[in-house]
């Protein structure tokens, strides 16, 4: 896939992933993994820039004697998921198309 | 590898990258690393999955914007003494114009480089205009009755249709090139700093 692309979804798909309720960073992983493939530093990356951007917010809580840190969306990420589903309903109709025009011969 | 050799082993890869970032990453593998023996993976396993240490160390000096890199690296670790200071003043007007002639080099490298690209894709604008032209004057000495010219332009906006179309293979591998190499000098240059720091 395109790295500009791979790059984008992956900002939406962190956010999809701590849309319902807070995570953390391998759990995120997992939950990704059957859609789209994300290394560690790939995802630190992501974590940070969505944090700067103040669409997830980052609290560190005790899990079994030790610190894990569970990020937490904000109306900012929720905002950004909107927008994503307004840009692709634009991209799918164009996948349509093509794959129309492509089958028509 | 066990976690904790691990850990060290990125601590000291990453030595000279700004303080906080350290510890940020440090706690971050650490954080995953636990979570993948809390799953069940063995130690072994679970420092496996995160990535080898090189990897993440590419991967960080690449994400980290250049002005804070340079910010963090120059920052002395400990207090100069007077005489380093009085040395670096005295020092000025040598090593200032030094510095500045060699960004300047640089920057004139770059823009050398970028050149050659820019007239390559000139010639190639070029060609696509002689090929036009002709084309017009074909059409011209075609209607004067002048057939045997109208040929020969025929033939010429062929033969540059032709060469345009190769040189356009050649001005997208050149163009390419250069943005791979550039972002490679970036990396380096990037890297510079931080081993510099790292072998002090």
């Amino acid at each position: 896939m395109d790295i500009q692309l791979k790059r984008g979804l992956l900002d939406v798909c962190v956010l999809a992933a701590i849309k319902n309720e807070d995570s953390y960073g391998y759990k995120i992983i997992k939950d990704l993994k059957p859609y789209i493939e994300l290394s560690e530093s790939t995802l630190y990356t992501i974590l940070k820039r969505l944090e700067n951007a103040r669409m997830l917010t980052v609290r560190s809580a005790e899990h079994d004697g030790r610190l894990r840190k569970y990020y937490h969306i904000t109306n900012n990420g929720i905002k950004r998921i909107e927008e994503f589903k307004e840009e692709w309903k634009e991209v799918i109709s164009i996948y349509q198309f093509v794959i129309k025009e492509d089958s028509r011969e | 590898m066990n976690k904790q050799m691990f850990l060290f082993d990125l601590r000291n890869a990453l030595s000279g990258l700004p303080q906080d970032d350290i510890e940020e990453r440090i706690a971050f593998y650490n954080e995953m690393i636990d979570d993948r023996m809390e799953e069940g993976m063995s130690e072994e396993e679970a420092v496996a999955g995160v990535g080898t240490v090189d990897e993440i160390r590419a991967q960080i000096i690449s994400d980290i914007p250049f002005p804070k890199l340079v910010k963090e690296t120059i920052r002395p670790k400990r207090n100069r003494h007077v005489w380093e200071l009085v040395l670096i003043i005295l020092g000025f007007p040598v090593w200032f114009p030094l510095m500045v002639a060699a960004g300047a080099i640089v920057f004139a490298l770059y823009i050398v480089a970028w050149a050659l690209i820019v007239s390559l894709w000139a010639i190639e604008v070029a060609l696509w205009a002689c090929a036009l032209g002709g084309s017009v004057a074909a059409t011209i000495y075609f209607m004067h009755g002048n057939t045997i010219s109208a040929l020969m332009m025929f033939g010429a906006v062929l033969f540059v249709i032709g060469l345009s179309i190769f040189m356009f293979f050649g001005c997208t591998a050149a163009s390419r090139g250069i943005i791979k190499l550039t972002k490679k000098a970036g990396l380096g240059i990037k890297s510079m700093f931080i081993r510099k720091e790292y072998s002090e």
